[in-house]
This record gives C-alpha cells, structure tokens and sequence, in this order.
C-alpha cells in the first residue's frame, strides 16, 4: 500500500517557480505519468517526490505520511534516472546489490535478490560487466534491476526511454507495462513523450509552467481535453484549432461555428448546450483523424463538409497526411490512403462534429 | 589508387621516419647518461678514471653496498621514503576532500576559496624561504621530519586541488543522486563512487607531486640539520669531498636514488595516461 500526495506543493529557485501549487494523489499500484514540454515542472515534480530537492511550500505524503523532511534513502523509493547513472567502475552486479549492501542486508539475501531481480530483466549473463560494456538498452534493464532489488513502495522513473532508440523504445514500453503488473507496485513515470504517456499510464498529469493543467485516464484525457494546451499536447498529429464565432440560423435555429471561410454544423445535441454564446468567439478544435476526404467518409459521423485547398501532403502507409489550407491557415487531415491529393487543388473534406471541441478563447478552457 | 593517394600516403610514411628517427635520438640523449651511469656504478672509482666510458669488466655490486652502509644511503633512503610518503597522501587525502567540495558544491565563498588555493599555484614557494624558517623554527619544527612533511604537503595541494576539482566537476550529478536513494551518505558517496572514479587524477596528482619532492635539495637542506634525518638527494652531497669524488659509489647512489622514481612511474603510467586524456573521445 503506497498512496502519494502533493498537497499545495510549491518548488521555487529564487523567483523561478518551476512547480505551483500543485496538488495530486496517487493511488496506490498506479501508473501514473507526468507529462508536458520541457520546463514543464515534470522533473521537478518527480525529484520533490523523490527527496532529491527541497519543497518551498505545501507537504508531499507517501502512504498517508508527510516526507518533507525524509532523506531519499527513508523514503523507500527506487530512481530510474534518464542517464540511467550506473556506477561506472562497479559490475552489474555490485551496482544492483549497492543498495542492498548499504542497507545491510546479509549476503545472502541480496545475492537471491539480485539474481532473481536479473533473471525477470533477463540479463543473467551480463552481471560480471561493466556498464561501459553493455549496450544502450541494457544498461537501462539494470538501472531498472537497480531499482528492483529494492523492492520499494514506489518507483520513479525520469525519462527511462528516452536514450532509446525508437525501435527498442516501443518494446521496452511494452516491459514495463508488464513490470508494473508484476510488482504491484506504485509507478510514477516523467517524459515529454505523448505517446509514451497514452500507452502506459493508468492517469496521465498534464503540467505546464508548474502548473497542473489536468489529471486523468488517457482516453479521457483525449476526447475531453480540459484546455487548449492539453488539447494540443495530446494526441500527435496534434488537434486543429481556429478560431470562430458561434452563430444560430434564424429559420432553422440550427447552430454553426463560423470560422469565415469555412461554416459547420454543430449537432444538434451540443448545440443545445451552446445555443446560449451565439454571437460569441470560440477556438474551435477538431483532431487531424475527425477529418475525412469526402469520399472515403466513415458511415457513422456526424458529417459536416468543408472544402479546403491542398497545401501538401504526406503518405504515411495506411494514411494520408493532408495539410489543408482553409482562410490561408493551415490545418492537418489524416485522411484515407486512397484520397487523391494534389498540392494546390482544391480537396472535399468531411469533418466529424460529434468529436468537435470549443473553447473560450480568454481562458483556454473547454466549453465542449 | 589515384597517384594523388599514393604519394600522399608515400608523405606520410617519410614524415612518420623523420618523427622516429627523432624520437629514438631524442631517447638515446636521455638513456646514454643513464647507461653510463649504470655501468660506472658497477665499476670501481679507478677503472673509472682510466676510462670513464668503458664497460665494467668484472661487474660487481661492492659500491651500493658501500653507499647503503657505509654512506647511510639505508638511513636517507628511509627518511627520503617517510617524508615523502606521508606527504604526498597527506597532501592528496586533504585535496581530494577540497576538490570534491570545490568540483561539485557551490557555496557562500566557494569562489574565492577556489582562487585562494588556486593561488597558491602562483606563489615561488622557495623565495618564501626566510618567513617559512622562521615560522618553523617558532613552532620547534626545524631539524624536524615533521616540518618537512607539513612544508611538502603544503606545496603540493594547490595543484593537487586544480586537477582533482576539475575531476570532480566533471562527473554526472546524477550518480550522487542514485547513490544518496540508494541509502549512501556524503561521505559514502564520496569514497565509494566518486573518489574511484577520479582515479586517473589521483595517479596524476601523486606522481607529480611525489616526484619533485623525492628530488628536492633545497628544503631538506635548509630545514634538516642532522645528518641522521636527512633525505637523498642532501645525502648525496657527502660524495663530493674537497680534493676528490667516489664516483662509483656516488653513482651507485644515483641509482638508489632513481629507482624508486621508475618503479612508481611504470606503475602509474597507464592512469596517467587515462588522467591527461580524460574528456578525449566518449
């Protein structure tokens, strides 16, 4: 059991705040990533946590106990840091069982420990090396064996992946998932990596400028942004937004988003809901997969067509990456493969409103 | 191959003979002395006379014996080994603490301690020769090992921080932080995965400071005055009487003197290798 808590958790170097007022809970045995750009407070958050920096403001409990004032050793936390930080002139083995030694636990003990620990990484035959002698993929199984062996409550991990190459990336991914089920234990995980975020993590943490913009699970967080940052941030091609005025047709009381060169219907159910900012500016956003050509339309959208000019084009396999022009702004549509595309001709575009966004262009927040 | 590649490689190999055959000059000039050297000193001081470059004819060991007994060449060679022993690992223990608190901390005053060792580096430390007798000399110290010693390690810790603080700088952050949730403390940390991993500095700092000190004449001899404390190179003198030299023993002497420089030279070079190229490549 090892639930973790900010609770107004404030981090300043002198007038750079780099985590405000942040507060979160973690459940016990989740995987929970902490996402956003760089300069995010991501980091930052994951080292207060870790003991590895002072809090300013605000508590940090882990299983319900504050640990401000909690060497790291105490807290019973285990680091995968992004360099991994393996002793260099200690062999897998002596840098898996550092820890353990320092704890004095009997020989014995670490040496099963370790072992077993080696053994579910599989990386057995590579204890006598050196870190210098293992491969980039390797090196980061032991800093996981390291943390491992320690059996603690809660595991921190600070961009584990990102010295990877892409292919070992998208396996390593898949490891840790299953680690993560195996150890019952509690996973926080920091990357600036979207896709890294979506495919792991039980919640995700959106942050930027140490501040946290919204917590949940993936999925959530995808359909029902709570902002435009997170909007923009998830997903990849990233969402489409433009700015447009909502307006009602007298005779039909059938509700539009007017973005000037381009008019769409919003269905009707949300126009219900929205009926009452007519007249109001919008950011309207679509993500780049709610567009479709005209002709390759998917049977169950609410369609709404939109004629836009091809800027170009990118062919990715299975689809098509249209960048439109619609207005002179640009905007991205992944689009069937089959769609004819060339570049500056005008293209039929489909957009499914039902997935349509809304928000308010002072606050950013989302209106739908 | 294009006649452009060929000659150009044909260049190279030319230059690469012109850079041997300077080397292997260049080695010759510093080995010659040192063979005659050798030689002399298994040769006695008459046959030297008669040809002070000949080769010895029946080699015999009779003047290292003479210069370790009868010359108290055993009592020089163990005060030379005390004081400079305990001086460089006083000097190296006390900079590699300075160093790793210079290197990786930074702190009120950091700065200006940095440049206050650092300055130390500047200093002639024998035009400061008057101040320092006086002052040992007030503390009991002079005709003192100890003195010696603590003027010795005094010497060798500006360098020995400029190098070891730049060592310490240089390693990841990261590695003190996984070593501190790994349960080690600063001074667990410091001497079980820092100071291993400066090695190569520390074989430098050693070498350099252990060498100077081994040949020194000047402080021994102003410090020392019993016969019994002194070191080498003091020791040494006593060959040069007014009207005549023992040569043999005297060279037979030199190499006492010299071994030890070579056996801790051909011990350390690989880590000073590795110390002077560190930051060469990945």
């Amino acid at each position: 059991m090892a639930s973790v808590d900010y609770e107004h958790v404030t981090k300043r170097w002198g007038d750079v705040v780099a985590v405000n007022d942040l507060t979160l809970h973690i459940n016990d045995k989740e995987f929970m990533v902490y996402v956003g750009p760089s300069g995010c407070g991501k980091s930052t958050s994951l080292r207060l946590l870790a003991g590895l920096e002072e809090i300013t403001e605000g508590i940090i409990k882990i299983d319900d106990k504050i640990v401000n004032d909690v060497p790291p050793k105490d807290r019973d936390i285990a680091m995968v840091f992004q360099s991994y930080a393996l002793y260099p002139h200690m062999t897998v083995y002596d840098n898996m069982a550092f820890g353990l030694k320092l704890r004095k636990v009997p020989k014995k003990e670490i040496d099963q420990k370790v072992k077993e620990a080696a053994e579910l990484l599989g990386i057995s035959n590579l204890l006598d090396r050196k870190p210098k002698a293992l491969s980039g993929g390797q090196r980061q199984r032991v800093a996981l064996g390291r943390a491992i062996v320690r059996n603690p409550k809660v595991f921190l991990l600070d961009e584990p992946l990102s010295n990877l190459d892409a292919k070992l990336r998208v396996e390593t991914r898949a490891n840790l998932t299953r680690l993560h089920k195996r150890l019952g234990a509690t996973f926080i995980y920091v990357t600036h990596d979207q896709v890294e975020a979506m495919t792991m993590a039980d919640r995700i943490a959106v942050l930027r400028d140490g501040i946290l913009q919204q917590v949940d699970a993936p999925q959530v967080l995808y359909n029902h942004p709570a902002n435009v940052f997170v909007a923009g941030f998830i997903g990849s091609p990233s969402m489409n937004f433009f700015d447009v005025t909502l307006v009602e047709e007298q005779d039909t009381k059938k509700v539009f988003v007017d973005g000037g060169s381009f008019r769409l219907e919003v269905p009707a159910e949300i126009a219900d809901r929205v009926r009452k900012y007519k007249g109001q500016q919008f950011i309207f956003g679509i993500r780049p997969e709610d567009i479709h050509a005209a002709n390759y339309t998917p049977p169950d959208i609410v369609a709404a067509p939109l004629k836009a000019e091809v800027d170009f084009f990118e062919l990715m396999g299975n689809e098509i990456f249209v960048y439109a022009l619609t207005g002179g702004k640009q905007f991205i549509a992944r689009v069937d493969p089959r769609t004819r595309a060339v570049p500056g001709q005008p293209i039929d575009l489909v957009v499914n409103m039902a997935n349509m966004h809304l928000f308010d262009p002072n606050t950013e927040m989302a209106i739908v | 191959m294009s006649d452009h590649a060929r000659t150009s490689s044909r260049r190279i190999n030319l230059a690469s003979i012109g850079a041997n055959a300077l080397l292997w000059g260049y080695a010759a000039i510093v080995i010659l002395p040192l063979l005659l050297v050798v030689s002399n000193a298994l040769r006695p001081t008459r046959e030297i006379f008669k040809n002070p470059v000949g080769l010895p004819t029946s080699p015999s060991f009779d003047s290292f014996v003479k210069a370790w007994e009868e010359a108290s060449f055993n009592i020089y060679f163990f005060n030379s080994l005390v004081i400079t022993v305990v001086s460089v690992l006083l000097a190296t223990a006390v900079s590699a603490l300075a160093g790793y608190m210079l290197g990786r901390y930074k702190f009120r005053g950091s700065m200006l301690l940095t440049a206050y060792f650092l300055a130390g580096l500047m200093l002639p430390f024998r035009l400061a020769i008057v101040p320092l007798f006086l002052l040992l000399n007030d503390m009991g110290l002079i005709d003192n090992r100890l003195g010696l010693i603590l003027v010795y390690a005094a010497t060798g810790i500006p360098f020995s921080i400029f190098i070891l603080s730049s060592f310490f700088r240089q390693l990841p952050q990261e590695l003190s932080e996984a070593a501190r949730i790994d349960g080690a403390g600063e001074f667990t940390i410091f001497g079980r995965i820092m100071l291993p991993l400066v090695r190569p500095a520390l074989a430098t700092v050693i070498v350099f400071q252990f060498v100077p000190l081994w040949n020194d004449f000047f402080f021994p001899l102003v410090l020392l005055r019993s016969t019994d404390k002194w070191t080498l190179p003091v020791g040494m003198t006593r060959f040069f009487g007014e009207f005549q030299a023992d040569w043999s023993t005297l060279f037979a002497g030199l190499i006492i003197t010299t071994l030890p420089l070579i056996v801790i030279f051909l011990l350390a070079t690989k880590q000073i290798i590795a110390g002077l190229t560190a930051g060469i490549g990945k």
